[in-house]
């Protein structure tokens, strides 16, 4: 028979309001930034133009750094191969948007839609084989050795640009944007480009996809406490490494579809442009905090906005407002705003 | 007398370049607790990482029914019915209570009854079902740890210090929760520092120092002999 413990009555601490501002916070950030930038601004139709250029740049940035920040989270794996998965998927993607010249030039948002969906399931189918590929025989070696990660990760991404020069030229490749998705709608006074909407839409899109499968999914459930304790996860039955796999070609296939948003969004896409945008995406990770999909996707819209404001209202500070920001929110938050992983 | 659950033969292990396990042998009956007891650092806890696979055996053999577990990943040893608690908990704070019980029951759906069950043995958890694991306090989060283990059928139980740290109160619902599984005929290998609970609970009994089993008896036989006590351990459990 079980006993009861006598005079243990349980009862949850209640948690302070600066516990619950603090817990808050990164999620008000957003707002607070929005709402500081039309206080700067003045002008309400700049805002909002520069509010939707800078929630469509954070959408794809999050798109290119979610699976990085997981692949980190689990495996404690750094990647900086994963900017090769950001080229392949933009030049993937352009080339079957080339193919399809037909459908993007057609003034049919239909087919222009078609076109760019059938581009980014190219990009992402295969940039999730190259990233399988990757997993195998490049990070897969050097598990628990984090010099050696960086080092062959590093390597492995300049020999895929290298390849990507091989197969594609060494030039790069300027697209246009399907028709119907050129130029922008009029709103209250604002130019809304058509095709940052888009983006806004995909990018929100993905988040809550991924935030249902990770919240409302056993194998959600597995990789969240897989980031948290990886070892504990293994000890109740569940093989880690195959999940991971999975995370690490789900996380390759995102940055695939972001490079092919991203090279649509430039207008011109280079075999470094992957290299390039790993910067940003680091930034993002790091602000974000380890191993959180949710500081990922904060942390990627902040830097969107603050990146369109400050280059609105200060061009020269522009270049430095990224590093900027994330020494303001590091110096806020070591571990970053919504760590999941302690960073060691 | 049964073949052992579990038996550990000349089982080495090293963690980087210390070698911690020496020519180990063990073996742990079927049905009832056997007690894995010595002094800090020989070796107690290793020895359960290692039957789990989280530290890989230099040499040696480990057998569950009979299955050599030595070429098995963690995942598979766990599959084979090994529920384990480790002396940290490894509580997924961010996961809620239910959260951490559902990812525990690793073979399908929760039990209800065996809920039930667990809920009686802990009612701090039906209470905190939703919060996040990691705003409970050092005994429920040692409840949660245990109630993981409890969560499906298990061949065998690895329980490392449940009691350490805790308050009389929660020590006394663990060990209630522990003879109960007892009495459902569980094998449980159970490393614990609280004599007057390997006392009440234990049935056998192995003592490691320095990496190995140096004495393995009945409970009743190490408890009554205040001796034999000092000898394998230093001290005395009725002293302790």
């Amino acid at each position: 028979m079980m006993t009861d413990a006598p005079g243990h009555n349980p009862t949850l601490a209640a948690l302070s309001a600066s516990d619950r501002i603090g817990q808050a916070m990164p999620f008000i950030l957003v707002p607070l930034v929005v709402v500081a930038g039309f206080l700067a601004i003045g002008s309400s139709s700049s805002w909002l133009t520069l509010t939707v250029a800078g929630l469509a740049m954070g959408m794809m940035i999050f798109l290119m750094a979610s699976g990085l920040t997981l692949v980190f989270g689990l495996m404690d794996v750094i990647n900086f191969g994963h900017g090769a998965f950001i080229s392949v998927g933009a030049f993937v993607g352009v080339s079957v948007l080339i193919g399809f010249g037909g459908w993007t030039s057609a003034p049919s948002l239909g087919l222009n839609l078609a076109a760019v969906a059938l581009a980014i399931l190219a990009a992402i189918a295969v940039t999730g084989v190259l990233g399988w590929g990757f997993e195998r025989v490049i990070v897969r070696p050097v598990y628990g050795q984090h010099l050696h990660q960086i080092l062959v990760t590093v390597g492995g991404l300049i020999v895929i640009e290298q390849l990507i020069q091989v197969v594609w030229g060494p030039h790069e490749i300027f697209i246009n944007r399907p028709e119907t998705l050129q130029g922008a709608i009029t709103y209250a006074g604002a130019a809304l480009e058509k095709y940052r909407l888009l983006a806004v839409a995909l990018g929100l899109m993905v988040f809550v996809a991924m935030r249902l499968v990770l919240r409302r999914t056993k194998i959600g459930l597995i990789v969240r406490a897989g980031v948290q304790n990886g070892e504990m996860v293994q000890a109740l039955g569940y093989r880690l490494r195959l999940v991971f796999i999975g995370v690490f070609v789900a996380g390759s296939a995102l940055a695939g579809l972001g490079g092919v948003m991203w090279g649509l969004y430039q207008g011109v896409i280079t075999a470094g442009m992957g290299e390039e945008m790993m910067i940003l995406v680091f930034i993002v990770v790091i602000i974000g905090g380890l191993g959180s999909v949710e500081g990922a996707f904060i942390g990627a819209l902040l830097v969107g906005l603050s990146q369109n404001y400050i280059a609105f209202l200060a061009p020269k500070l522009a270049l430095i407002s990224n590093i900027g920001l994330m020494a303001a929110i590091l110096m806020w938050r070591p571990q970053g705003m919504m760590p999941v992983v302690k960073a060691k | 007398m049964s073949e052992p659950i579990l038996t550990l033969e000349g089982v080495y292990t090293d963690i980087a370049q210390y070698h911690i396990l020496h020519d180990l042998d063990l073996a742990v009956p079927r049905g009832g607790v056997t007690m894995l007891l010595g002094r800090n650092g020989v070796g107690k806890t290793t020895t359960l990482r290692t039957i789990m696979g989280l530290w890989r055996t230099k040499r040696g053999t480990i057998t569950l029914d009979g299955r050599d577990l030595g070429a098995m990943a963690t995942a598979e040893r766990a599959r084979l019915g090994i529920g384990y608690v480790p002396e940290d908990m490894g509580i997924f704070s961010d996961l809620t209570v239910a959260e951490n019980m559902t990812l525990a029951a690793a073979s399908g759906p929760l039990d209800a009854a065996r809920l039930e069950w667990i809920f009686a043995a802990f009612p701090p958890l039906r209470t905190f079902w939703r919060s996040e694991a990691g705003n409970l306090s050092g005994g429920q989060k040692q409840m949660l740890a245990i109630a993981r283990a409890m969560a499906e059928e298990r061949r065998l139980y690895l329980i490392d210090e449940p009691t350490k740290g805790l308050a009389p109160a929660i020590i006394s619902t663990m060990a209630g929760a522990l003879r109960d599984l007892k009495s459902r005929g569980a094998s449980i290998l159970l490393v614990e520092q609280n004599f007057a609970v390997a006392k009440a609970l234990g049935d056998s009994a192995a003592v490691m120092d320095d990496g190995r089993v140096i004495w393995a008896g009945a409970m009743a036989e190490l408890a009554g002999d205040a001796a034999l006590q000092e000898r394998l351990m230093g001290l005395s459990m009725e002293t302790a």
